[in-house]
């Protein structure tokens, strides 16, 4: 098949509203970042609807108990401020809930009227009558500004800024900003860290949290997540290694750990795939001061020589990615690297940078894929149907695209709202890519022996 | 009862174990996590089944991502409610002002999908920015020539009761502007049933058997042009009343259409909904043709209950939904299969609600307004139950817990209203609650450890 140059510019209309978008607001990723530190509860400073929608989002996908409190502004409290809201909502939520740290997330709402939460929470902590309560961490998330990948960021960096104090180097001791991946990600990610002899302070931490075990009894915060005073102990690390091409020019919480206490920032690309896997390693490697060890290496090699065992099957395929910008950057990657064409990378995020983060992983296809940045659902669809994909890649919400083109969907990131174990997908490192080659070949696999008259039972 | 903050303990009322007292209809506790949402999404849940109207949240993302084709609400024609449309605004927006987006995404929007009629949600900050919703849907209305209708849902301005307020009133707009020559007098309205799953061309079918002309159904299957033209219907039949009892009130003050309140879960509420409306018609034929009607239908269902009454007997059930009147019709279908209710309910019941669930229930019973997670948890606890109906809020606190669960909200992709509704609804609990996976939970196994001792 050739591979024809698609012109950057698109032809369709272009429409002033978002139509089925391919994001969703900052104060969700802020409350799913909460959730993997320990003893941690999210608290949203708004409506009461922004806390038990994204609740529902959330649960949906993991299946998991997912409490976020909410200040449950009113018609008072929107004309004179919510502080009272505030307040009171953090003394009833400590009474039940008995948190070590409470994130508190600021929501369209708040932010409009112009509430300074980080002044009302100094205030509540000046108090005597509040001292020894949970550690209270404001952040900015207003819902009209950015994405969920946005929030989920904002989080991390305020925990960070709040609790990572001057200290002693601890030995072998490293940082780890993973971003938003999934639970098995995040257990696998200690897997790996560990088998480097290295200890991680990952953060956040929701391998537990979000996807935990049968209870006898309940648990008013779910066990798990990243301690509190490991992340106080961040600035005594050798070094840390963040995910995230796109997010390599702001500031983060590896940059503000690089700013303040000079840790250094390894700032990577989200390994998925062989060559963003190999950097994640081979950064292990120089952190460590040990090769890889002979399991990983082994996976490694498993790896390629399933690459070559599928390849056929693969090459000169078209795929549609769309999600989270720095899932989109990392998968094209992957399907590079195999053979598979990314004709449309596609995010509701706009970071600016998505398209020479494409680029730079892309080399084999440079100035032939089509990268959206601040786009939807409708627009996608729009632009799939004249690149006729072989297949989409990306969460559930792709689904009624993928229904439209008559093409299959390979579900992977958040949301995975119609499927089982969203949770336990997992995209990273060797194994990860191990797994969604499986799952891309097999896919294809099916399709033909789907679409083929004869019904071959060798493939 | 350690587990009730102090502004909720008048909240929650165990029967036979304290005089009779109940707290409802107030705003949530700041920080209590409540089950509950907002005005917003009051208004969302009402009109969300309209498939020919074009529906545009007017704010930031949020609201209409977590809002995109969430309900299993059926259409048998369009399917354009199922489509999530934004003005998305942003940081300069806030500044600036959204007016001019929205005229602008309406106009481009209305022009791509033809809609028969646009609902405009204001969502919190719309009114904080100062932009006017009412001029921008009246200035499309003349231009479009299709009904623009404004919805005034901020989130914070009450709960979700006022969004079911502001709904009905976008409704009531609607109302009264289409032809009613051809309807008959015998004819109805189908209010507060949302067609999920189908339900309601199961509750058209009985009426058409029944020899009753169904007018308008707001909203499941709703079409525009028959939502214009249902103030002729003689008589409205409400069944979500906590969504549509203020639309119903309304249009007897206009129109003197009477109305009654009913519900279609399960056989009783069912066999009661079709007599009530066949009576309140005092027609003979129509009278027999329901007698008939309820007789073949109970005819097919009641054999089966039997048998899963026979399995389900006494076993404990928990009910936390939406709107109270679900909960009468679930305390009573579960026992129609033989199963007690420990815990009941609901986000927004009145006070006539509980008192009327007050008399249904056992002695022990639990009832429960607003309440949150830890609440839930601890009574599930406590009263160790074997099923939990809720929604997908509700579901992980009891799965965490190893009790079954069946979702009875706006999700759910069964059909439990009807006759065949109620068989759908035995099924499903029966499922729940035999399934063999509860054997190696951990609850589960400290019980049987703990009969094994004794």
């Amino acid at each position: 098949m050739t591979v024809t140059q698609i012109s950057q510019k698109s032809i369709l209309p272009n429409f002033v509203a978002t139509r089925n978008a391919c994001k969703l607001c900052a104060p969700l990723g802020a409350s799913i970042a909460i959730r993997g530190i320990e003893g941690a509860l999210p608290f949203l400073h708004g409506s009461q609807g922004c806390a038990t929608y994204m609740r529902r989002y959330i649960i949906s996908h993991f299946r998991e108990p997912m409490d976020i409190a909410a200040s449950n502004f009113n018609e008072t409290s929107t004309i004179f401020g919510g502080g009272e809201c505030l307040y009171q909502g953090i003394k009833n939520v400590t009474s039940q809930y008995h948190p070590e740290l409470i994130g508190i997330a600021t929501t369209c709402l708040s932010e409009t009227i112009g509430e300074d939460v980080v002044a009302l929470l100094s205030r509540y902590d000046d108090d005597p009558k509040n001292a020894g309560g949970p550690v209270l961490v404001p952040m900015s998330t207003p819902s009209y500004s950015g994405t969920h990948m946005d929030g989920f960021h904002a989080a991390v960096l305020a925990v960070v800024e709040k609790l990572a104090a001057r200290q002693e180097c601890v030995n072998k001791q490293i940082n780890l900003f993973p971003g938003m991946v999934s639970a098995s990600d995040l257990r696998y990610l200690k897997e790996i860290v560990k088998d480097f002899a290295l200890s991680a302070v990952l953060l956040p931490d929701y391998s537990d949290t979000l996807d935990g075990q049968a209870l006898d009894t309940y648990n008013k915060i779910p066990a798990g997540g990243t301690p509190i005073a490991s992340i106080r102990s961040m600035a005594g690390a050798i070094g840390s290694i963040e995910f995230g091409r796109t997010i390599q020019h702001r500031k983060t919480a590896a940059s503000f750990l690089e700013t303040k206490f000079a840790l250094p920032a390894h700032r990577l690309g989200t390994p998925i795939g062989v060559r963003e896997s190999d950097a994640f390693f081979h950064c292990l490697e120089q952190l460590s001061g040990r090769d890889t060890p002979e399991k990983h290496q082994a996976e490694r090699g498993r790896l390629i020589d399933s690459y070559v065992d599928g390849h056929k099957y693969v090459y000169g395929k078209r795929a549609v990615i769309y999600g989270e910008e720095d899932l989109v950057v990392g998968l094209a990657a992957f399907l590079t690297e195999i053979g598979v064409m990314p004709v449309l990378c596609a995010s509701g995020g706009e970071s600016g940078l998505l398209a020479q983060s494409i680029a730079a992983v892309t080399p084999e296809y440079e100035g032939k894929i089509v990268v959206r940045e601040g786009t939807d659902f409708m627009s996608i669809a729009e632009e799939a149907q004249q690149l006729a994909p072989d297949f989409l890649i990306g969460s559930s919400k792709g689904q009624s695209v993928a229904r439209q083109l008559g093409v299959p969907l390979i579900r992977v990131g958040f949301p995975i709202h119609d499927r089982i174990g969203g949770q336990r997908i997992l995209h990273l490192g060797y194994r990860g890519a191990q797994q969604l080659f499986d799952h891309v070949v097999n896919t294809i696999l099916e399709r033909k022996q789907q679409d083929s008259p004869i019904g071959y039972s060798y493939m | 009862m350690s587990e009730i903050l102090a502004e909720r303990q008048r909240q929650v009322y165990r029967k036979g174990e304290q005089t009779y007292q109940i707290d409802c209809e107030k705003q949530s506790a700041s920080g209590s996590v409540s089950q509950r949402a907002c005005v917003f999404c009051g208004s969302r849940v009402v009109l969300y089944p309209i498939a020919d109207a074009l529906h545009i949240v007017h704010g930031p993302i949020g609201c209409a991502s977590y809002t995109w084709d969430i309900r299993g609400s059926l259409s048998s024609g369009p399917e354009l409610h199922r489509l999530s449309f934004s003005t998305d605004l942003r940081e300069l927006d806030v500044v600036m002002g959204g007016e001019k987006k929205l005229y602008a995404a309406l106009c481009e929007l209305i022009d791509a999908h033809r809609p028969k009629a646009a609902f405009v949600y204001a969502t919190c900050i719309v009114g904080i920015i100062g932009d006017d919703v009412d001029a921008v849907c009246k200035r499309v209305t003349l231009e479009k020539g299709i009904p623009v209708l404004p919805v005034h849902s901020e989130g914070f301005k009450g709960t979700k009761k006022d969004g079911y307020k502001a709904a009905c009133d976008a409704l009531f707009q609607l109302l009264g502007t289409g032809p009613t020559e051809d309807i008959s007098p015998l004819s109805v309205n189908i209010l507060g049933d949302f067609n999920i799953a189908g339900e309601i061309w199961i509750i058209r079918e009985y009426f058409k058997r029944m020899g009753i002309q169904v007018v308008a159904c707001l909203t499941g299957d709703g079409r525009v042009d028959e939502i214009r033209k249902a103030h002729g219907a003689a008589l409205n039949l409400v069944q979500c009343s906590g969504s549509m009892m203020y639309l119903a009130k309304s249009m007897k003050e206009k129109w003197g259409t009477p109305f009654r309140r009913v519900s279609y879960f399960g056989i009783e509420d069912m066999a009661q909904a079709l007599y009530d409306t066949a009576r309140y018609f005092k027609d003979p034929e129509v009278l027999d043709r329901t007698r008939q009607l309820v007789k073949e239908e109970l005819e097919v269902v009641l054999p089966q209950l039997t048998e899963y009454r026979r399995v389900l007997k006494d076993k404990k059930a928990a009910i936390y939904v939406g709107g109270a009147f679900k909960a009468f019709s679930l305390v009573r279908a579960l026992r129609s299969l033989g199963m007690k209710t420990a815990l009941v309910g609901s986000q927004t019941g009145s006070r006539e609600d509980y008192e009327q669930l007050r008399e249904l229930c056992d002695e022990g019973t639990i009832i429960v307004d607003d309440s949150n997670p830890l609440e839930l948890a601890s009574f599930l606890e406590e009263k160790n139950v074997d099923l939990f109906i809720g929604g997908v809020k509700e579901r992980p606190i009891a799965f965490k817990l190893g009790v079954g669960f069946c979702d009875h909200n706006h999700e759910r992709k069964e059909a439990l209203a009807g006759f065949e509704g109620m068989m759908n609804f035995a099924r499903e609990v029966h499922a729940s609650v035999m399934s063999p996976v509860w054997r190696l939970t951990p609850r589960k196994l400290r019980e049987r450890a703990k009969e094994c001792a004794a």
